[in-house]
């Protein structure tokens, strides 16, 4: 279980994160959602620990990773995979290369079974054959998907979404969702995914959080959320421009 | 909680000592930087087909350089030292002059500069678009540590092929001198080659070759350090490439001025 206590976080005079609280029940999928620049991949930076809060802590299995550091941090590390908004995959290396990466370094698997296990993690996401390209030679929707390859193939038990489906066809943004959603059938991980689909999202969220000026203003199934009867919430989930507020 | 305003006359002094405090906290960070390169050195995974990219990266793509740079700086001094000379009645001497200006001085100083140029300024920009692309930080959330594959690889390459470039500046610079002393100017062959013989002993090969080993770490580590630390966007990756540059020459120098002082 991930615990979030009182999360804050400010750049210079900025204040990004003003106490936020969250729970995400182990072996769930969780979607964060909110407005543009409100600070969801800032806060998926302090829950993978690349950055630290100004007060507040994150509860990863009841460790502290905001307390974390050097060895500690990465046993927690070596138990996460990580989605990046840009995908972040090593462009020096094919697709093949980046999703075998963690294989090698971390798992020191040997070179027939990486070989094996990127071959299937790559089928999985649909690109079998693809392997050999390079990252500049792959459409941007190729790319989340090697980039959602190279987060999943060491099983991870946590998985972090940023934004996997941004600036995707709409065919694409759903088998994205499908795959997630396959693949957590499989593997059991317990995902937190920061996206701007909706209504999407709604059908493989088990809970949804809204992030909304530094706090989680509300939270729970995609059911109660979409009903909710919270203004900030029902207007985002309906995506009215700002001026209808004094409505 | 709220601080006071200072009152006016002692701004400055404020201003002052906040800029000495951040001076002295990036002179530590650059030391610290260079500190966890070295350090993950000792410890084991060695990267070694990294260091093995990172030789091929900064030593043999730099060759081609070299070898121009280090022929037509040969040449010069071949042609403006026998002049020189010659107003002396000295001209048998132009073999150890011009080995001794390349192996002590110029040999590891413009073989640092164009190292630099061609190759520091690439790894600056490489590491830095991996920064502002989050690529580190893909490594650092797999548990690895981006120094170790990144960082270190190159120092320790800095360190391997620097003194070889020089030497390769060298030696092809004092072909340089000798196709302008001898064959141009009618030196003999065996007055250039056997003068130089007498007057470059030793401590002149050592201190060449102990500037370059220092050149070969300082500009590995400036250039990793500027590409490590980049602000935002292309335009922070642009002023990383051209801060590591400035930097890596000026310091080139003044060090190269510092060990000629302290060494024989
Ligand atoms: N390293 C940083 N330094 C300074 N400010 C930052 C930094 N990282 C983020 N911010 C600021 O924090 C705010 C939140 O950024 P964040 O990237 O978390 O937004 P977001 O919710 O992920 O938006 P999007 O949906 O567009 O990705 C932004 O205003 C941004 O300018
Ligand atoms: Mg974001």
């Amino acid at each position: 279980m991930i615990k979030i206590e009182r999360l804050v976080k400010s750049f210079g005079s900025q204040q990004v994160l003003r106490g936020l609280d969250l729970e995400v029940a182990t072996g769930s999928i969780t979607v964060i959602i909110g407005r543009s620049g409100g600070g969801k991949s800032v806060l998926l930076r302090h829950l993978i620990g690349l950055l630290r809060p100004d007060g507040g802590r994150v509860l990863v299995n009841g460790a502290d990773v905001t307390r974390l550091g050097g060895r500690a941090l990465d046993e927690v590390r070596r138990r996460y995979g990580v989605v990046f908004q840009g995908g972040a995959l090593f462009d020096s290396m094919t697709c093949a290369a980046n999703v075998a990466f963690p294989l090698r370094e971390n798992l020191r698997l040997p070179a027939a079974e990486v070989a094996t296990r990127v071959e299937a993690s790559l089928a999985q996401v649909g690109l079998e054959g693809m392997g050999s390209k390079y990252p500049a030679e792959v459409s941007g929707g190729m790319r989340k998907r090697v980039a959602i390859a190279r987060a999943l193939v060491t099983e991870p038990e946590i998985v972090f979404f940023d934004e996997p489906t941004t600036g995707l066809d709409p065919i694409l943004v759903n088998t994205i969702h499908h795959l997630v959603l396959n693949l957590h059938r499989k593997l059991r991980f317990t995902a937190v995914m920061v996206s701007h689909e909706i209504p999407e999202i709604f059908e493989i969220a088990d809970a949804v959080a809204m992030l909304h000026d530094g706090r989680i203003v509300e939270v729970g199934p995609p059911g109660v959320i979409q009903a909710s009867p919270n203004r900030v919430v029902r207007q985002f989930i309906r995506g009215e421009p700002e001026g209808a507020e004094g409505a | 909680m709220t601080e006071r305003p200072l009152p006016l006359v002692l701004r400055p002094l404020d201003a002052i000592g906040r800029g000495a405090i951040a001076v002295v906290e990036a002179l530590g960070r650059f030391g610290m930087f260079l500190a966890e390169a070295l350090g993950t050195l000792l410890t084991p995974p060695f990267k070694f087909w990294a260091f093995i990219d990172r030789i091929n990266y900064i030593g043999y793509r730099s060759l081609l350089i070299i070898l121009l740079t280090g022929g037509f700086t040969g040449m010069v001094l071949g042609l403006q030292v026998y002049f020189t000379l010659v107003r002396f009645g000295s001209e048998a001497y132009l073999g150890p002059a011009v080995a001794l200006s390349l192996i002590r001085e110029l040999g590891p100083v413009l073989a640092a500069l164009m190292v630099t140029g061609r190759a520091g300024s690439a790894l600056t920009a490489e590491i830095g678009i991996m920064r502002i692309t989050e690529q580190i930080d893909a490594l650092t959330v797999m548990a690895l540590n981006p120094v170790r594959y990144l960082v270190a690889p190159s120092i320790l390459a800095g360190l391997v092929t620097f003194p070889l470039m020089t030497a390769i500046f060298d030696t092809v610079g004092i072909f340089g001198g000798y196709l302008v002393g001898v064959e141009l100017l009618g030196l003999s062959q065996g007055t250039y080659f056997g003068e130089m013989q007498t007057f470059v002993d030793l401590n002149d090969i050592m201190m060449g070759f102990w500037k370059s080993l220092s050149f070969g770490v300082l500009v590995t580590w400036v250039c990793t350090y500027k590409g490590f630390h980049v602000g935002h966007g292309a335009e922070g990756v642009a002023k990383a490439t051209t801060d590591a540059v400035v930097l890596s020459s000026v310091l080139i120098l003044v060090w190269d001025y510092f060990m000629g002082t302290v060494l024989p």
